[in-house]
């Protein structure tokens, strides 16, 4: 008999070798406080009665999982979209905001901080905040304020004060930087609200247990639409990888079902324009966590670059590694243009528009072969409103 | 580390100054280093650039960036200063964030530090737990003391434990804050200095944070063996470059009359 694999975190927030909290002694109280309440927080009736009440009147879920007939037919198999862009906001990203933001107000804290790419996670941590009437400051590159104008405008809309972060390269990275700079300046009533399933432990268990519930509802939903209780893969795009934890979280002792992650190669794997971290494949520690990362051959962390805003991290959560390293999921990567053809092809055959994100989890069903009789679930993540003057740009409509 | 742990015997009001390898230009280290000597520094803390330096404001920040630009890297560091004991006494610390450190190979870098006469190193993200477990014996067995920072936020409990594993100083960050952020010392942090002193610690404390003119130092060597000033001294080599007249000029303002 071989021995059963754990793939969630042990006490010290490590996945096999990976995760851990690497972060400097300022923030240890911090986070100190946060790993001891975490879990009792969540799994507390007080917060479940709340956060469930939120995920359905507020959020709109269950997300529906829905059978994509005319692809299907195309790819031969039976192709299931499970659909996180129809939440409020358009995408995943609430799921965890509503959920960090409850554990902050648990915890006594007043401000919260955040940082964001695109301006997705801003917009949802701002639309919480709004929500629960709590200030909230949100640190943004300089460069992806001039590019992300709309979300910077809902941010503030929805209260928020935007912070530019004028460091390094001026996007993602540097944002998250600054938002550590914050909460090492503001220990006591700041809580950080972190978007995705990275940073120092408790982050990644904590953001992946937040999303969990989209795999919670595929495996309901999987069981009343087919004639089997799992499906035979689940696909989901990563950046940092907080939708394709949140989609694998209730598969993952489940062998029967092959879990399969697409990372944005941007330009191409070995083209230095590019963000899929796992094919790069190098060990080293990113904001607080030890996973793969970009980074020179001085350990200087490079600046990734993908089409799609919200997968251009130059790391990847620390569990996803483990999953790599265990091949207990697939890691797959699709270019800036595998993308933008999966996202024009689901539009037509479906009508649905989706976010620049989740069309590289599209683009996989290119690159596998899968049999009549399998379930295939992909992750829809989020929708492609704020991604069309791209999409005009590059299809010319 | 003896020369390090004889300095902290010996002496007290310590003027550490911290400055980044590389910066203004990729290869003013030994200038800098020899001016400070000169100029009646005590210990040095030479950084080691990281391009995501979470702990530091925006002096430093810019300092890193810049020698980055300019070539520096750990491997050109070690060169710089492999002669450095051919000329320099005081002691010397190495300070920069784990992943630059973790990708050149720990047992490497550690070795390093040992031929070319470095005497500790700060590496503020290298959690006190890993360090124990893993590094603590490699990092002692070749004379390397390990600075482990505390904060207002640190609890007793943790001061001593951090204090049973110190060999070299205890640096006591004074506030809650990133490098380079505050002019004054506030009566709350003189609390905080007081509770650190009624610890009885073995290690020798140095304040650093916000330490950046002579009234800020003074006021640091009453409440501990001395003081780390940083963005401060990057701001003038920023202003001046490795001019050793002014180094000596700066280090002489802030120590004043303190010896």
């Amino acid at each position: 008999m071989t021995e059963k694999k754990n793939y969630h975190a042990d006490k010290n927030g490590m996945y096999g070798r990976f995760g851990g909290a690497y972060i400097p002694e300022m923030l240890y109280p911090n986070i100190e406080n946060l790993k001891s309440v975490y879990k009792d927080i969540i799994q507390s009736d007080a917060f479940q009665k709340q956060y469930k009440s939120l995920l359905k009147d507020y959020v709109g879920r269950p997300s529906p999982l829905y059978f994509a007939t005319r692809l299907s037919e195309k790819y031969g198999t039976n192709i299931y979209l499970k659909r996180e862009d129809l939440n409020h906001t358009g995408a995943h990203k609430i799921n965890n905001t509503v959920g960090q933001i409850l554990i902050a107000k648990h915890m006594g804290k007043k401000r919260i901080i955040a940082e964001t790419g695109a301006g997705q996670h801003g917009v949802a941590t701002a639309t919480a905040c709004a929500l629960m009437g709590m200030q909230c400051v949100v640190y943004m590159g300089e460069v992806d304020i001039q590019r992300q104008a709309p979300n910077v405008a809902r941010m503030k809309m929805l209260g928020a004060e935007v912070i530019a972060a004028t460091s390094g390269s001026r996007t993602l990275k540097d944002a998250t930087n600054e938002a550590l700079r914050d909460w090492i300046c503001n220990p006591e009533d700041t809580f950080y609200l972190i978007g995705s399933v990275v940073g120092p432990h408790p982050y990644p268990d904590m953001v992946a247990c937040l999303q969990a519930v989209i795999s919670e509802e595929i495996k309901q939903q999987i069981k009343e639409k087919t004639d089997k209780d799992y499906p035979d893969y689940v696909i989901a795009c990563v950046g940092g990888g907080s939708n394709a934890a949140g989609s694998f979280y209730h598969f993952l002792d489940d062998e029967r079902v092959k879990l399969v992650a697409v990372e944005a190669s941007g330009m191409g794997v070995d083209s230095g324009e590019t963000a899929a971290t796992i094919a790069l494949g190098d060990l080293g520690i990113i904001h607080g966590s030890l996973t793969y990362l970009m980074q020179s051959d001085d350990g200087q962390i490079t600046e990734p670059y993908s089409i799609s805003a919200g997968l251009d991290y130059p790391g990847i959560g620390p569990q996803h590694a483990h999953l790599f390293d265990t091949n207990r999921a697939q890691f797959l990567s699709a270019t800036d243009q595998e993308a933008l053809d999966a996202a024009l092809q689901l539009t037509q055959l479906e009508g649905i528009i989706p976010a620049l994100e989740s069309a590289h989890a599209l683009a996989a069903l290119d690159k596998m072969n899968f049999d009549k009789n399998e379930s295939v679930v992909i992750t829809l993540s989020g929708r492609g409103d704020k991604d069309m003057a791209t999409y005009m740009d590059r299809f010319g409509f | 580390m003896k020369r390090l742990q004889q300095l902290l015997t010996d002496k007290k009001n310590i003027c550490s100054v911290y400055y980044t390898a590389g910066y203004p230009n990729l290869d003013d280290t030994m200038t800098i280093l020899q001016s400070l000597e000169e100029g009646g520094a005590d210990l040095v803390e030479l950084g080691m650039p990281f391009s995501d330096p979470l702990a530091d404001g925006p002096t430093i920040q810019a300092s890193s960036e810049q020698a980055l630009e300019n070539g520096m890297s750990i491997n050109k560091l070690f060169e710089q200063i492999k002669n450095m004991r051919q000329s320099i006494r005081i002691p010397v610390v190495l300070m920069g964030y784990f992943n630059p450190v973790f990708k050149y190979d720990i047992e490497k870098f550690v070795e390093r530090c040992r031929e070319v006469g470095v005497d500790g190193v700060i590496i503020p993200d290298l959690p006190f737990d890993e360090y124990h477990e893993k590094y603590q014996t490699l990092f002692e067995d070749a004379g390397l003391a390990n600075i482990f920072l505390i904060t207002p936020q640190t609890s007793n409990e943790r001061i001593r434990l951090i204090d049973d594993n110190s060999k070299g100083f205890i640096y006591v960050v004074s506030s809650a804050s990133v490098t380079g952020a505050k002019k004054d010392v506030e009566k709350e942090q003189i609390d905080y200095f007081n509770r650190v002193n009624s610890l009885n610690l073995k290690a020798p404390r140095l304040i650093g944070f916000g330490i950046s003119n002579r009234s800020t130092f003074e006021t640091a060597c009453q409440h501990a063996s001395g003081a780390i000033i940083g963005s401060a001294f990057v701001k003038l080599l920023g202003e001046y470059g490795a001019n050793a007249e002014k180094i000596k000029e700066f280090i002489e303002e802030v120590k004043g009359g303190l010896m």
